[in-house]
């Protein structure tokens, strides 16, 4: 069965979208999640992601075209995977000058030899087609079957009831021993929310559904995915921001002035994560499998809140960048995260990521950490406090930061000295910063 | 316990709640001298007397007109059709009158327009049909369509204590071909209410009134070859006991659905509706029918024989069912 591509709803009172652009074309294959075509509404311009792996079979409404939300605008054939697609990718390869008539995109209706020859959607390395039934779905998606694994015994040899209770049945008398070894080459099942208990205790007295935007499904699967993958642990520390507030006051008014942008504190913790990250590379490091992956650039993820949601818009390069270019970054990217500018590689690549729950008044956070980086930094909010120095109660400006690491990656005793750099350079403030 | 009739256990029913309650009254075409087309209400003129029993004229929309307004003024009328054929005379009165009245002006209508339905007895268009689907349809009313003399006492008690409408179906292949052995004394059985008459694990079949005996002998025909099929019979169909029906798909993850009804707008549809809505996951199989063919009841006894599902069409269908 194709799946359907349907123009999103992007935002409550949009009720139509222009395609503007489609980055596919017909009989290329498509990632579930990879950009398959462009919008634009009276909201937002965005890149659409497919929604299922496969080959574009069809597109039914094309560029330049407005047509209402969830109108169907191409046909994704999911179990076109075997399908070898290989011409028409090739024919995209050198789109410019030659558009070769006999390779171009084969039509909807191939003149085709024999009543046979409509081509039937296969899937599985034979190319046996599953038949299954709403229940053996079901079941195969709560217990995390593959389907193409079980030969069925029903009708025609569909996957009967019968069938996949043996595999579950298989399964739970014989827990498999090659999960762990298994786990680096077998492609992570696609993650789909759970319900934690039996759906009928969550219905009860009044009660108003509202079905999940697709960056809530985004963000719920990728924290799911994180808190899964990543062993969390989570160091604090207090750090005095009297100095970097001092700063920030006495220079506040000239640096608005002079360079026609807002001066934050985010910057100054950019700053010293680019320090600390410089002197840890292992903080600033994706795992693949066996192979820890250091990254020699520094891309800090700055997570912005929304009214509809939360994006992650990335400073690349912030080692390359001084104070002014990274306040800039940070401004611009947060404000075009606010106004649905962002391109998508710009909230890509991030090598390392902070939060500011501070922002809202949280006195610290224990983020959680944004795949695929080794580490989050979680800003508190800066606020006066009694502390001890020198035997003397002083009034100083303190943070709480946290961190929160991938055990797998990063012990203890290098995330404190991380922090302890991290502390050291805000406390003993000293770039210029106009 | 004595073995009694199907058609026995209505009469009794009829006879305990005119006793039990002096507002309980019959009326319909000749129910009182002659007692009744199938003799279902023979006795009670000679029992409860003319006011009581009344021979009506030859009017069906006087019938339930009358029984209705009765009903206003404090009785507890039990109208008969002298075949359920003719209930469609009425129609008007039922489903503006009768299924409104309580809606509308806050009136309950405590009336029953019982009779024979259903064929298999070679009574052609006007004499066997099945009509309650008109009816299934219309807020208001309550349906019944019992299959055992147990039931059909029971539930023809409870249908003449029920301040609403309701409408009573007595399948007459049943009236004499079913006996029950059935507690002496008085006794209801709920109205809304389906019972599990068999369990299965491997299939699910909801049906009602003649056809539970067709589906209890596919069953037995079944269980040989190792299919095990559990059986609903619905009872009362407005209002359905939808938990029963889904808690039997949920256990057996297949149905059919089996009803002498014709195939279109019968309530199979309403059911399989109901389970792709409630438990569409648990499906491990298409929902299937078994049911009547879309024309009239016809006449001659190997059409008519063709027409009805018989006991062949439930064990085949079942099979490739479970197979599936």
């Amino acid at each position: 069965m194709p799946v359907d591509v349907i123009m999103p709803q992007m935002g409550e009172s949009i009720f139509e979208g222009t395609i503007t652009k489609w980055l596919k074309k017909p009989g290329q294959r498509v990632e579930r999640d990879e950009p398959l075509f462009e919008i634009s509404t009276d909201k937002v311009d965005a890149e659409i992601p497919a929604p299922a792996s496969g080959i574009l079979k069809e597109i039914k409404v094309h560029e330049g075209e407005t047509v209402p939300i969830k109108t169907v605008v191409a046909l994704i054939d999911p179990e076109g995977a075997t399908t070898p697609a290989t011409e028409p990718a090739q024919a995209e390869e050198k789109p410019a000058e030659t558009p070769a008539p006999s390779e171009a995109l084969p039509e909807p209706t191939p003149v085709a030899p024999g009543p046979t020859a409509a081509p039937q959607p296969v899937s599985g390395e034979d190319g046996r087609r599953i038949r299954s039934s709403p229940l053996v779905r079901r079941l195969a998606r709560e217990h995390n079957i593959d389907l193409t694994t079980i030969r069925g015994t029903g009708a025609g040899g569909r996957i009967s009831k019968r069938d996949i209770l043996a595999v579950i049945e298989a399964r739970a008398t014989a827990p498999e021993p090659s999960v762990a070894a298994g786990q680096a080459e077998a492609a992570p099942a696609p993650l789909r929310l759970e319900t934690a208990v039996p759906r009928e205790r969550i219905y009860f007295g009044r009660y108003e559904v509202q079905p999940l935007s697709v960056m809530r499904q985004r963000i719920a699967e990728h924290m799911v995915l994180s808190k899964r993958t990543s062993p969390h642990v989570y160091s604090i520390d207090e750090v005095d921001m009297t100095r970097v507030v001092e700063v920030r006051n006495q220079a506040k008014a000239e640096f608005e002035r002079r360079f026609e942008t807002k001066l934050t504190f985010m910057p100054f913790f950019v700053r010293a994560c680019v320090e600390g990250l410089r002197a840890f590379p292992t903080l600033n490091a994706s795992l693949d499998g066996n192979n820890l992956v250091l990254h020699r650039e520094i891309n800090i993820g700055i997570a912005v809140a929304l009214d509809w949601g939360l994006i992650v818009p990335v400073v690349k390069h912030a080692e390359e960048k001084n104070f002014l270019g990274l306040q800039r970054a940070i401004n611009d990217l947060a404000e075009r995260a606010r106004t649905k500018k962002l391109k998508p590689e710009e909230v890509q690549e991030s090598t390392f990521s902070i939060t500011n729950p501070g922002v809202f008044g949280g006195l610290m956070g224990l983020p959680i950490i944004n795949q695929p980086n080794a580490a989050i930094l979680g800003v508190g909010a800066i606020q006066k406090r009694p502390v001890v120095i020198h035997d003397a109660i002083a009034i100083r400006s303190m943070v709480y930061l946290t961190l929160s690491y991938d055990h797998r990656i990063v012990d203890g005793a290098i995330a404190h000295q991380f922090i302890g750099k991290v502390k050291s350079i805000l406390e003993n403030w000293q770039e210029n910063i106009l | 316990m004595a073995q009694v009739t199907f058609l026995e256990a209505i009469r009794q029913a009829l006879f305990e709640e005119m006793e039990r309650d002096p507002a309980v009254v019959c009326l319909g075409e000749d129910i009182g001298v002659y007692g009744g087309a199938f003799k279902v209400t023979a006795g009670l003129l000679e029992r409860f007397g003319w006011e009581r029993v009344i021979d009506t004229p030859i009017s069906e929309t006087a019938i339930v007109g009358a029984a209705v307004g009765m009903s206003y003024l404090g009785l507890r009328p039990v109208a008969e059709m002298q075949f359920m054929d003719f209930i469609a005379c009425c129609f008007n009165q039922i489903t503006n009158f009768a299924a409104k009245s309580y809606y509308r002006w806050g009136a309950p209508v405590p009336i029953v327009i019982r009779g024979p339905s259903g064929g298999g007895v070679h009574g052609g268009p006007f004499h066997s049909q099945n009509p309650e689907m008109y009816f299934v349809h219309t807020p208001g009313l309550k349906v019944v369509y019992p299959a055992t003399p147990y039931d059909a006492k029971g539930l023809l008690k409870s249908a003449i204590r029920d301040n609403n409408p309701v409408l009573f179906f007595e399948h007459k292949f049943l009236y004499r071909r079913i006996k029950e052995e059935i507690p002496a004394g008085d006794y209801t059985v709920p109205l809304g209410k389906a019972v599990v008459r068999r369990q299965g694990r491997d299939l699910t079949i909801v049906t009602y009134a003649a056809m539970v005996h067709t589906c209890l002998e596919a069953a037995e025909q079944l269980a040989q070859e190792g299919i095990e099929m559990e059986l609903i019979d619905l009872r009362t169909l407005l209002p359905l006991d939808r938990e029963t029906i889904l808690q039997s798909v949920r256990k057996t993850n297949k149905l059919l659905v089996v009803h002498e009804d014709t195939k279109t707008g019968g309530i199979a549809g309403e059911i399989a509706a109901l389970v792709c809505e409630n438990a569409f996951e648990e499906l491990d199989g298409p929902i299937l029918r078994v049911t009547a063919l879309d024309t009239p009841v016809p006449y001659s006894p190997p059409l008519e024989e063709r027409f009805l599902p018989n006991v062949n069409d439930v064990v085949r269908t079942a099979r490739e069912l479970a197979r599936y």
